[in-house]
């Protein structure tokens, strides 16, 4: 083991070196790590002292660790610089051949080179927050607890490996430092929108729920990993390719594998899009674990908390809400609202929104959209159940005649997007990850157009015109 | 040694290597000539296991490179076209890192990083860093960097294209020295000079081709045909009674020379010479007619667009 680990160590080594030896890479990094703990500490105190006009003392306590969190991740914004240029950088300056005969294995090398990306930027980010709480000490503020300053130190480190992870696929991936660099926003502004969670998770102190954060960010990172390592190629590092943008080499790639070659459309389906559905198979199989799995959760959770909530609710709230509900129009009178072109664009959205959240989280957020959505189902059957309505014949007249389209089209939808993340991070021999993304795309748009959409069509028709009129029989227009 | 059948290589729809058929064995030096793009580069990324074939295969130091890429790579020394050289890094550091990345223990990699420095007269700016260096320096360096664990092959790409004629001299000298201790050496270069002194094969590719490949000898026959021989003359001689022997075509004559095509030079011509002896000819030499390397080259080059340009 220690064989094999010893050339991860000996290119990271040498690069430290090289670090060592840069003052642009130097400087900043000791700007950040020494000058930020002093201007945080001083708004922290200009903070307390506003603050403590209004006693407002939980925010003071909640108000540290994040402060602890933002000083931490200044200095592993270095981090970027340097691994967004460990391979493409190499390559521009011509010294990435020699490295690549080397008798090194592809995550050998790749590992080497995360190390170095996050080594550095790590100690200076602990040496950060370590200045910053012997500063805090000094003041006598209230120090986090042990298990908060834990998930701190874990978020912190688990930042600087997502951002190296995503710098490197970019670096792998690109044929220009410039080009690396201006795809650096593709890591700052989701990482930026993950700490932006991750302070509001601090600020609302479930310890629980950080965890789960916590853990949500080592996922991501444990894939990025994977994703570097499976689109990692010696051949491509040594490509010639130059960065000019082919549309026309993306549109040819895309039309390809969207028409699959077929000649008419019966022979599209009959071709391209069987044979995509015979892909997408598994992950559809998972779509209806998945589907299960949010129906009982949601059910679950409303039978529990709900009526939790009802038992301890005072009767002036249970009053507001009956209030509540009395303002809401009469079931009959908004059946108008809900036209079927509105529905469809509603879903189509929706399943837009789902392939847009899986292709920045690997499928992840998609399938977390997905799962809401389904979960919906059994969290109202649940209500209507606590509400002494018998939930199964306002289910099987209102969603069951459009669910049976809608419901698969989703679930299709849903498993492409999964699909798409499951290929993104397993190796694709001779193909760069842009052709891999393009196909897996024009797979996604083949099933869009081919499946999904004419099932919404139909689900949005019968939601429209058949459900209303199912739902009045049944509830007899009397239902709010 | 390295052994290729039927290698190529296409990038899309660009054919970089096409059916390159090669082999060389220990203690041989093969030179593989070609223009810029012609595909050299190519075929030794894929001798380095760096490039997967898209058809055929090949073996260097009897392991194949397409399912034992690591064991190549430890086999082979290479030259690259760009050096690859970290600037920030004194020679030291440099040499001892490529030491320790083939596995060399400390003690062996000291004295191995002593004699290249020194062998290539880097020893005393073995402690400045490299991006002080002048490009022939670097060019040293990295050769230097290539023989550090004494490869069974080595993959030069224009091993001596910065160097001053000394440092040239000497980097030949030590490819030959290479050659004698059996190592198999493969050479890519445009020094046709430096290529006709080192080779034992040679091959011209051209657009991913190999379009011949053999010894200097043999490509020159078979491009030129039979080698000719001119007979000077100190003054005018009547050559009209001398009796060429059989084998021997007369190409041209004056009154003080003549030129012959030979089929066995070393048959013949002491024949030819005892004759013009015996007839007391006015000899002032005879000598065979120049075929450079340069002039096999182009003539293969030229015919290859010729019929590039007819097809």
């Amino acid at each position: 083991m220690f064989n094999k680990l010893r050339p991860v160590w000996l290119v990271a080594r040498r690069e430290l070196r090289d670090q060592f030896r840069d003052w642009r890479v130097l400087l900043p990094m000791l700007i950040l790590t020494l000058c930020f703990p002093f201007l945080m500490n001083e708004f922290a105190k200009e903070t307390v002292d506003y603050l403590n006009q209004f006693n407002a003392n939980l925010v003071l306590e909640r108000l540290v660790p994040i402060s602890i969190m933002i000083i931490g991740f200044f200095p592993i914004t270095v981090a970027l610089v340097v691994a967004l240029e460990s391979f493409v950088g190499e390559k521009e300056r011509g010294t990435i051949e020699p490295l690549l005969t080397a008798p090194f294995d592809d995550w050998q090398l790749y590992f080497g080179k995360l190390l170095v990306g996050a080594i550095t930027p790590l100690i200076a980010s602990y040496t950060s927050i370590g200045l910053y709480l012997w500063m805090i000490h000094r003041q006598g503020l209230t120090f986090p607890d042990g298990m908060v300053m834990l998930q701190l130190m874990l978020l912190t480190t688990a930042h600087a490996v997502v951002m190296v992870s995503a710098a490197i696929v970019i670096s792998v991936q690109s044929t220009s430092v410039k080009a690396a660099n201006l795809l650096a926003s593709f890591i700052v502004i989701p990482v930026a929108i993950l700490m932006q969670g991750e302070a509001v998770m601090l600020f609302w102190g479930n310890e629980t729920v950080l965890w789960l954060g916590i853990a949500g960010v080592v996922i991501i990172a444990v894939l990025l990993i994977r994703v570097g390592i499976a689109h990692f190629e010696r051949e491509y590092l040594l490509g010639r390719e130059i960065d000019t943008l082919n549309l026309k080499w993306i549109a040819r790639t895309f039309w390809r594998n969207f028409t699959g070659g077929a000649v008419s459309l019966w022979d599209w389906y009959r071709r391209a899009v069987m044979s995509s559905l015979r892909r997408i198979f598994s992950a559809f199989l998972i779509m209806v674990v998945v589907a299960a799995v949010s129906l009982w959760l949601s059910y679950d959770w409303v039978m529990v908390n709900v009526s939790d909530a009802v038992s301890r609710a005072s009767p002036e709230a249970l009053k507001k809400v009956e209030e509540n509900i009395e303002e809401l129009p009469e079931f009959s009178s908004m059946s108008g609202h809900l036209d079927a072109s509105f529905l469809f664009l509603n879903n189509t959205r929706s399943m837009a929104t789902i392939l847009l959240a899986g292709l920045t989280s690997f499928g992840v957020l998609g399938v977390m959209i997905y799962m809401l959505n389904i979960g919906l189902i059994g969290g109202v059957y649940a209500l209507f159940k606590l509400l002494g309505v018998s939930p199964l014949p306002i289910f099987l007249a209102g969603i069951l005649p459009h669910g049976i389209f809608e419901i698969p089209a989703l679930m299709i939808g849903s498993a492409a997007v999964l699909y798409i993340g499951a290929v993104i991070v397993t190796p694709q021999t001779g193909k760069s990850m842009g052709e891999v993304i393009l196909e897996m795309m024009a797979d996604w748009a083949k099933l869009f157009v081919g499946v999904v959409v004419p099932l919404l069509a139909v689900a949005a028709l019968i939601e429209a015109y058949v459900t209303p009129v199912l739902l009045l029989r049944v509830l007899g227009g009397g239902m709010r | 040694m390295i052994e290729t059948n039927d290698l190529s290589k296409q990038f899309h729809d660009f054919v970089a290597v096409d059916g390159v058929n090669l082999s060389v064995g220990s203690g041989q030096i093969l030179a593989l000539l070609g223009q810029n793009g012609a595909g050299k580069t190519t075929t030794v990324r894929m001798l380095t296991a760096l490039l997967q074939p898209t058809r055929g295969s090949a073996r260097v130091a009897g392991y194949d490179v397409t399912k034992n890429g690591h064991d190549v790579r430890a086999s082979v020394g290479v030259l690259t076209e760009h050096h690859g050289l970290y600037m920030r890094m004194t020679a030291e550091e440099y040499m001892d890192f490529f030491g320790q990345v083939y596995n060399l223990d400390p003690s062996l990699r000291k004295t191995r990083i002593e004699n290249l420095l020194e062998y290539f007269g880097l020893a005393e700016a073995a402690k400045r860093r490299i991006g002080e260096y002048s490009k022939g320096m670097r060019q040293k360096l990295a050769l230097a960097r290539a023989m550090i664990h004494e490869p069974g092959v080595l993959l030069l790409d224009e091993p001596t294209s910065a160097m001053d004629p000394e440092s040239a001299r000497l980097v030949r000298d030590e490819i030959a020295r290479l050659k004698s201790t059996q190592r198999t050496i493969m050479l890519c270069s445009h020094n046709l000079t430096e290529v006709e002194l080192l080779a034992d094969k040679i091959a011209i590719i051209y657009r991913g081709r190999i379009l011949v490949q053999g010894s200097l000898d043999e490509l020159k026959r078979d491009v030129f045909g039979l080698p000719e021989y001119v007979a000077q003359f100190a003054a005018e001689w009547d050559a009209d009674g001398l009796a060429l022997p059989k084998g021997m075509e007369l190409l041209e004559k004056t009154a003080t020379r003549f030129k012959v095509r030979v089929e066995a030079p070393g048959e013949l011509n002491p024949i030819l010479l005892k004759r013009l002896a015996d007839a007391s000819a006015p000899l002032v030499s005879f000598q065979e007619e120049a075929r450079t390397l340069e002039q096999v080259y182009l003539k293969v080059m030229a015919s290859a667009r010729g019929k590039e340009h007819v097809q």
